[in-house]
């Protein structure tokens, strides 16, 4: 197995070709934040979080869709990063209806954490309050479009780690949604398995367990993780 | 000799005034007139009526062309000179000339139509600046040939570069000549047309494909329509030599729902193609085989963008993927795939019967419109200033107006200021302006415009036509345009204009595809140039304004 040895933020990384730039950035101890991305599902570089620089070009990169290449130069940070995050996470909250202190995953979120990461103590845009609605038809689930941020993990986990494909996003750009089945209620798509894998990989509040109350509502990407790994590596034994 | 052949513009915009109509209603005089010689047994008049692609000054349409045998052609306009007529008025005006043409029919055998001006029409003289400053390759059968009859299109010449191609049998040699005439896409990005073939050539495996981009969607830019309402061949030629030179054996054209009349004629043309041999299995004789599908999407503007034009001939939704991999390299089915626009494939044979050092430095098709005298298509020499085409051959503003900008590039463009209109048109002299050569609409605007509003208006555009995955795009267009609205309202302060210009390079830098890189472009350039037309819509910030609604 080759390796690419490239630098990070001013620490020499080694790491085994093919891998990606927010693999080694993680591996050199480079804090990239992430949204999208999740280990175990198929990166789409769509949240625009883990841009980074690249000596030599004038262009960002996502680092979960860009390999590492022998004496690449990478910068994690910088004034024009974080503008970038920043701004990133404040469309995000504008966009939706994220009233944290009433939200499942209060406490729990990726979406507040990076908030806090990124230095977003309040927004600079305006709130948009979009008309959005909450799918409770599913018997164990619950989908609440108000906190959903479109990052796509539950259709990415249904279709390539469950094989059900039940999500989808539906409409184009402000108007999209994560739709289930053909725009139907949840539960009328009948290929949904009820395994919950959606509600573990969901970043936010979005979708939930319907037992589930403020701030109780705890991400298991672990679980995916685990399966993910169980299935590549055929050790079913921990 | 005598005879004449009369040629009717039945391209969308004539069409939209009639001009099928009256191509029906001179056919069928002309048939009528011929049966009645014919029963009579004297000689059948030679007059004959087809009809054509664009003729180029689509303001002055219906347009009519009546060429003599003898030689000589002269070009004139029934319209009413930018005024759009009633259905009432055209009507009468197509009776008048229908009933004008039966009776020069009438007189004798033909020399009479071949001297013949419609009534109540304008000649446009072969020296007005719109037609002389032209040069016409891209664009050299359109017009002349019917562009549902490939007899006529063979007879003008279509698919000889095709065949000369396949007999010497040098894929290499082709791109070689494409890389040196310098060939840049003319789908706006201007990338090196002759390395991206290599590059698709030099891709292992047996398996490619080539794909026309037709999904021309940015407003004000009808150049592609043009070429393929008005000689779908020339496309089509240049495309089975770039699969050719590439090695690939399938095709898509990739053409918008939006255009039924170009997607008419290309389906007719790839079936008479294949009748004849000239797409299809063996072509010409040779072990070479191509076959062309036509894909007709379904309205959304991104798929303009070549992933997710991919992802759309695939079946899948078609929304951007990051790049590498590039097309050439995992394209359409993950096969190698080399994407051009209509009219870098429209290009080539004109290239290759010239030469490369004859052809370079080429031709650009523009679609001239907005608040200018004469609109229509033109074709003109790469490096043309674009004073040339704006006030020369389109006429300038309207009678007491001055030209304020040119807009070109669409939604990814941006505008360039009447002061800089000795510009010559060519991808590096825009760029250095703040805008793009694009794919070549071109929307004057005179002093009657805000632009602030042009800015707002293709802010609304990218914003309805985002396809939501990534988050600068989909929610930092919405807020731009929520932005410039609350200008145009006169409710901004000069916070919000300092909010707009921190957003702008935010959406530019960090949008996953070109769309959405280049959304804020049309604000940048507008901030760059015309700064006072901002500036004059902030409210007047009081000292200390104790009753300030905002915070």
């Amino acid at each position: 197995m080759s390796v690419c040895t490239l630098r990070i933020d001013n620490r020499d990384v080694a790491i085994a070709a093919g891998a990606s730039v927010l693999e080694a950035a993680r591996a050199a101890g480079a804090a990239i934040p992430t949204l999208c991305h999740l280990d175990g599902l198929s990166p789409v570089a769509a949240c625009r979080l883990c841009l980074v620089e690249l000596e030599g070009s004038d262009k960002l990169q996502a680092a979960c869709v860009t390999a590492v290449a022998d004496g690449m130069q990478v910068r994690t940070d910088s004034p024009r990063l974080r503008e970038i995050r920043r701004s990133v996470i404040e469309l995000l909250f504008t966009e939706g209806n994220h009233v944290c202190a009433i939200c499942v995953a209060n406490g729990h979120c990726e979406l507040q954490d990076l908030a806090v990461t990124v230095g977003m103590d309040h927004s600079r845009l305006p709130y948009r309050f979009p008309d959005r609605h909450v799918d409770l038809s599913h018997p164990l689930f619950g989908l609440d479009h108000n906190r959903c941020i479109l990052c796509s993990r539950c259709v990415r986990v249904c279709d390539e780690v469950e094989g059900a494909h039940v999500w989808d996003i539906g409409w184009r750009g402000e108007h999209c949604r994560i739709i289930a089945g053909l725009d139907e209620p949840w539960e009328a798509v009948n290929a949904c398995t009820h395994c919950g894998k959606c509600v573990e990989v969901c970043p936010t509040g979005a979708l939930f367990h319907k037992a589930d109350t403020s701030e109780e509502k705890q991400g298991h990407p672990e679980r995916l993780q685990a399966l993910v790994h169980a299935r590549n590596h055929q050790q079913w034994q921990p | 000799m005598s005879g004449a052949c009369l040629r009717i513009c039945t391209a969308a915009s004539c069409r939209s005034r009639g001009a099928e109509t009256l191509r029906q209603r001179c056919s069928a005089l002309l048939e009528s007139a011929n049966s009645a010689s014919a029963t009579q047994g004297v000689a059948g008049r030679d007059v004959t009526v087809k009809g054509v692609g664009c003729l180029g000054p689509c303001s002055e349409g219906p347009l009519l062309a009546v060429d003599a045998a003898a030689g000589g052609s002269r070009l004139f306009s029934l319209g009413t000179n930018g005024q759009a007529g009633s259905a009432a008025v055209i009507e009468a005006a197509i009776k008048a000339v229908a009933a004008d043409l039966h009776t020069a029919v009438a007189d004798g055998d033909g020399s009479a139509v071949a001297q013949w001006s419609p009534p109540h029409s304008r000649e446009l003289p072969a020296d007005d600046p719109f037609l002389a400053l032209q040069l016409r390759r891209v664009l050299a059968q359109c017009g002349r040939i019917d562009p549902a009859e490939i007899a006529d299109a063979l007879a003008a010449g279509a698919y000889r570069q095709l065949q000369a191609v396949l007999q010497r049998n040098d894929p290499a040699g082709v791109i070689e000549l494409v890389r040196r005439s310098g060939l840049r896409g003319r789908g706006g990005a201007g990338y090196p047309t002759g390395l991206k073939w290599a590059t698709v050539a030099a891709m292992p495996g047996g398996e490619k494909v080539v794909v026309c981009n037709a999904d021309e969607g940015d407003p004000g830019a009808f150049m592609d329509r043009t070429v393929l309402e008005g000689d779908p061949h020339t496309l089509l030629e240049g495309m089975a030599i770039a699969a050719h030179a590439v090695g690939a054996d399938r095709g898509f054209i990739y053409v918008r729902a939006e255009y039924p009349l170009a997607i008419e004629r290309l389906r007719i043309a790839i079936a008479q193609a294949e009748q004849h041999g000239w797409l299809g299995t063996a072509i010409a004789g040779s072990d070479f085989s191509f076959h062309v599908e036509l894909r007709v999407g379904a309205g959304a503007y991104v798929c303009g963008e070549e992933t997710a034009l991919i992802h759309s001939i695939e079946g899948r939704r078609g929304v951007p993927r990051p790049r590498p991999p590039y097309p050439a390299q995992r394209g359409v089915f993950g096969l190698p795939t080399l994407i051009n626009n209509v009219e870098t494939f429209a290009n080539i044979p004109a290239l290759l019967r010239l030469g490369p050092e004859a052809y370079a430095p080429g031709t650009k098709v523009f679609s001239l419109t907005g608040q200018v005298r004469r609109s229509g298509v033109l074709e003109v020499p790469m490096g043309t200033p674009l004073r040339t085409i704006v006030e020369t051959m389109g006429g300038g503003a309207p009678a007491g107006r001055r030209i304020k900008a040119v807009q070109t590039g669409g939604p990814s463009g941006g505008c360039v200021p009447a002061s800089a209109l000795d510009t010559p048109v060519d991808y590096e002299s825009l760029q250095a302006l703040g805008t793009i050569m694009g794919s070549g609409g071109m929307v004057v605007l005179d002093d009657t415009t805000n632009m602030v509003d042009i800015a707002a208006f293709f802010m609304a555009f990218s914003r309805e036509e985002s396809c939501g995955k990534c988050i600068p795009c989909r929610s930092g267009t919405v807020q731009l345009e929520m932005l410039l609205r609350k200008l145009l309202s006169r409710q901004a302060s000069e916070l919000d204009l300092a909010q707009l210009e921190r957003l702008c390079p935010v959406v530019s830098e960090a949008s996953l595809c070109g769309l959405g890189q280049s959304a804020p472009r049309p604000v940048l350039s507008t901030l760059r140039h015309f700064r006072g037309d901002y500036l004059a819509l902030l409210e007047p910030t009081p000292a200390a304004p104790p009753q300030e609604q905002n915070p």
